[in-house]
């Protein structure tokens, strides 16, 4: 095959994969959304919209990515410098923060579930501190706060170590000589980081946000382990929508609107972190 | 402070000292922090369910294996073990066959339309990909491959590949085009100047990067919720039944979800780091 072909030929499988799943499948689900039985309609938004888990579903998603976000932002940066100074060690701690990399959304949901159900190590400790007498469900609707407190530190728990992984790489391709003249000029630890690290980290923490902030949208199974029904997300919506009430159309409509807030935030965090021109190390 | 401190390596002075201990204590805090939730779950998985469900809990697994085997008889529970295998394995080789050739492709040619390709792969990771279950489900439905292993896969490798194409054009990437061209010049074709010579240096990569789609299968909850009722999946298995599923059948789910997702992590950990570090930019 001729050298000018070849590229084609070789990048043609993934091409097509993604037009069949990924494109074309946008198309789908907006006809899914606008579509009735008697051609263009906004019924499925109106419906979805106007019902009563609406807005508390959209609240929630919200207060979550916005609780949870920024302490993984600021947790991965400090884990980030911590590995970076490291001298012995470095690959086991490493393996061991960027465990949860690995773990289901599912999974962490139950992983949390067993500190906070009734029965739980939570309980157990504070008994056996004698805090308490008999053990206090944590996960009921009576303490909407502690539902929520669970669910923030199973997400923080789950999936900061995906922005550290990002953070450390993007760290490690810091030039060395820049902290090194910081050090001759005097510059404090602080300050080197501050003036240097996060300036030059700018194009991974772009991506680490755009992840980051995509998947607090998506939350949904550490959810469904630990708040069930108590704490109702837009994903959870979505899910309810097309099983338990068998109403594709309006899932499909959330789904649009998950994906519109998704977009939203990358377009925000790209132009709010954007890499100016011809500014490369 | 601690950052000046932890740069020397006989620390002199006492605050020196001091700063020393806290980066320490900072560091095990943190590894607890991943670890000790992890523990528990183990606690509870070698528990019998009588000691999952009673208060207090005791801090040390009792080594019972009645959890685990309560889980192992319940009722269709190993074929949702042997579903997830089945979408991980299928995941992990459709992802790598159609990607890596991609991966080639972008690291040794230049071609017209390369940056739109590569704004294609990139653009998957700004969208929530589970939401996409819900078009495809009718899709399958259309092309008869609903409630299949296979019609998963499909989804999982969409989330996959992208990954597989930027780690592949990474791997390609560190090798360099002379040693190719070398075998060319000793009479090796294309072809098989690849297969001798490149192909053994990126295989380790490449297993990387398969395992990691493997674990991206495995993980992945909504989509296999979705598109799956007989045929489940673990993870929609246990989803699905988390209302009704008694407490030491949830844990000891959860830890058949996390055990792959520990030796993957391990296994893949050399590779994680290099391929975000050139992924990333």
């Amino acid at each position: 095959m001729s050298p000018r072909l070849l590229p084609y030929f070789l990048i043609l499988p993934v091409t097509l994969f993604l037009f069949l799943f990924f494109l074309y499948p946008f198309v789908l689900v907006a006809q899914q959304a606008f579509n009735s039985s008697s051609g263009f309609t906004l019924n499925n938004f109106r419906d979805v919209t106007t019902h009563w888990k609406f807005p508390i579903s959209l609240r929630n998603t919200f207060l979550l990515a916005l609780a949870v976000v920024p302490i993984q932002l600021a947790l991965s940066l400090l884990m980030a410098t911590m590995v970076n100074r490291m001298k012995r060690g470095r690959d086991l701690i490493l393996y061991v923060w960027t465990i949860p990399l690995g773990i289901s959304d599912l999974a962490a949901g139950i992983i949390w579930l067993a500190i906070f159900e009734q029965s739980g190590f939570l309980n157990s400790m504070m008994g056996g501190l004698g805090l308490i007498d008999s053990p206090t469900n944590f996960l009921s609707y009576q303490s909407p706060v502690l539902v929520f407190v669970a669910i923030m530190l199973a997400e923080i728990w789950r999936a900061t170590a995906i922005m550290l992984v990002i953070l450390v790489a993007g760290i490690g391709l810091i030039p060395k000589e820049y902290y090194e003249a910081g050090e001759v000029f005097g510059a404090s630890a602080w300050q080197r980081f501050l003036r240097i690290t996060l300036p030059m980290l700018r194009p991974s923490l772009q991506t680490a946000l755009v992840l980051r902030v995509i998947l607090a949208f998506e939350v949904f199974a550490v959810v469904q382990a630990l708040g069930g029904t108590l704490f109702p997300v837009l994903m959870g919506e979505t899910y309810a929508y097309q099983f338990e009430l068998l109403n594709g159309g309006a899932a499909a409509a959330i789904a649009l609107i998950i994906l519109g807030i998704s977009i939203t935030f990358t377009l925000i965090i790209m132009r709010a972190l954007r890499v100016p021109k011809g500014a490369t190390i | 402070m601690t950052a000046v401190a932890t740069d020397v390596a006989a620390p002199g002075t006492d605050s020196r000292k001091a700063g020393q201990y806290v980066y320490i204590a900072g560091v095990v805090l943190l590894c607890a922090w991943v670890l000790v939730p992890l523990y528990f779950l183990l606690i509870n998985t070698l528990s019998s369910p009588e000691t999952v469900n009673t208060f207090p809990k005791r801090f040390v697994p009792e080594f019972d294996m009645g959890s685990l085997s309560f889980f192992a008889g319940f009722d269709g529970i190993l074929t949702a073990l042997k579903n997830s295998i089945l979408v991980a394995g299928l995941t992990m080789i459709m992802s790598i066959a159609i990607g890596a050739p991609a991966g080639y492709a972008l690291s040794r040619f230049d071609f017209w339309g390369k940056e739109l390709f590569r704004l294609l792969i990139l653009l998957t990771r700004a969208f929530p990909l589970p939401l996409l279950a819900l078009p495809l489900a009718v899709m399958f439905i259309r092309a008869g491959i609903d409630d299949t292993v296979f019609g998963l896969a499909l989804v999982h490798t969409t989330l996959a590949i992208p990954f597989a194409v930027l780690i592949t054009f990474s791997l390609f990437s560190g090798i360099p085009m002379e040693l190719e061209e070398a075998a060319w010049t000793l009479g090796c074709t294309r072809l098989t100047a690849f297969t001798k010579v490149i192909l053994p240096l990126v295989l380790p990569g490449i297993t990387a990067s398969a395992i990691f789609a493997f674990v991206i299968s495995w993980n992945e909850v909504f989509a296999a919720a979705v598109l799956t009722i007989e045929n489940r999946t673990l993870t929609a298995f246990l989803l699905q039944n988390l209302d009704t599923s008694p407490l030491h059948l949830k844990f000891a789910g959860g830890f058949i979800l996390v055990v792959p997702a520990l030796i993957f992590i391990f296994a893949v950990r050399k590779y994680l780091f290099a391929m975000w570090g050139i992924a990333n930019r």
